[in-house]
């Protein structure tokens, strides 16, 4: 079956982008396509490769992008909901003359119309949230 | 037209459960999830509103946040079933769709 | 994409005290460009949403509440508000913002968007949508 997934938290104030995290792991191991993860409001934050957690809590933002590596998952973080936050990749960096970028490796940033495609295509959507 | 409704809140602090419960229809599922599972355990306040709830609904609690919280499963609501990450994605198939109370 | 869905936006939360309301708002405005059959419902303090009277100039924050009367320009003209949330915050429709859209099949007559909806109603409506997207 056909998944869409849609994150509302960043990775470490919520346990929402962990839940998500673990729902996919097992998605992924019953056989089931993820046909995108959305990322949107703070979930946007889960995209920055400048997360640095101490050396004895996980790593969720790595999780995702060796997920996103190994079963070749469709990352998108929310584009306006990005810029509000500070989440950056080269093309951002250069249309709003930033002067670096931050996205994490598997990281993609789009349009919000990525989350209703995510609806359309998907045979279940699931939100994880506050 | 079944729906699985998951809970992520704690009763004692939001009524997304409360909420949940008004618009669960018959046949549907209830599974509670990260705080949410605060609100299979019996002898709260929010027991009543739960096991009355089961005679229409059928409801499911995450064990992986119940363990991280210390809940013991002889804690639990008569015939709540628990579940693993696994069967979270199996009962958002057997659903026709997800509604998550957040 | 010529399918057509069943979008359900639930909202549940309030305005200005967190960016639900106003993130989800643009998520409603996004998805009427792909055509499909967008509704929205209104729980709990997500009435306070489309409360009327709003005014951020104090505060700082955009008042994004006229924006929810450009939904019927944009073809979603089915807001459900529920009756016992209503109730429980003592409001009536009558502290809800007007929202109207022009009924194309009769003669562009202006109509109310809103209906008042009871929570067994509200299931019907989630048991019928195909995509629930809450914030």
């Amino acid at each position: 079956m056909k998944f869409g997934i849609q994150i509302n938290e960043g990775p470490y104030t919520h346990e929402a982008s962990t839940t998500a995290l673990n729902f996919v792991k097992a998605a992924l191991e019953a056989g089931h396509e993820i046909f995108r993860v959305f990322f949107y409001h703070d979930g946007v934050n889960n995209g920055t490769r400048y997360t640095t957690p101490p050396q004895d809590d996980r790593n969720i933002v790595a999780a995702w992008s060796e997920l996103a590596a190994e079963h070749k998952l469709d990352l998108v973080v929310c584009v306006a909901a990005a810029q509000r936050r500070g989440i950056v990749d080269e093309g951002e960096q250069e249309r709003n003359g930033k002067d670096g970028n931050n996205i994490a490796d598997g990281f993609r940033i789009s349009g919000l119309g990525q989350l209703i495609e995510a609806g359309i295509q998907s045979e279940r959507l699931v939100v994880f949230g506050d | 037209m079944a729906i699985l409704h998951t809970v992520n809140k704690s009763p004692f602090e939001r009524d997304a459960l409360k909420a949940c419960v008004r618009m669960a229809s018959k046949g549907s599922s209830v599974l509670m999830i990260e705080d949410g599972v605060y609100g299979a355990t019996k002898g709260t306040t929010a027991s009543n509103m739960v096991t009355d709830a089961m005679k229409d609904v059928n409801f499911y609690v995450l064990s992986a946040d119940l363990k991280a919280r210390g809940v013991d499963e002889s804690r639990l609501i008569e015939g709540i079933k628990v579940v693993n990450y696994s069967d979270f994605v199996n009962l958002t198939v057997e659903n026709d769709k997800v509604q998550s109370w957040l | 994409m010529s399918e057509t869905k069943k979008f359900l936006f639930v909202n549940r939360k309030a305005p200005y005290g967190t960016i639900y309301a106003w993130e989800s708002l643009e998520v409603v405005l996004i998805s009427a460009a792909f055509e499909q059959d967008a509704r929205m419902a209104f729980i709990d303090d997500g009435v306070y949403q489309i409360a009327k009277g709003q005014d951020t100039s104090e505060l700082g924050i955009k008042n994004f509440s006229p924006t929810y009367n450009a939904l019927g320009d944009y073809d979603i003209n089915k807001i459900y508000v529920e009756k016992e949330s209503l109730e429980a915050r003592g409001l009536t429709v009558d502290d809800l913002l007007p929202l109207t859209y022009e009924d194309e099949d009769d003669d562009w007559a202006e109509k109310d968007s809103i209906k008042v909806v009871s929570s067994a109603e509200l299931a019907e409506l989630m048991d019928q949508s195909d995509v629930i997207l809450s914030f």
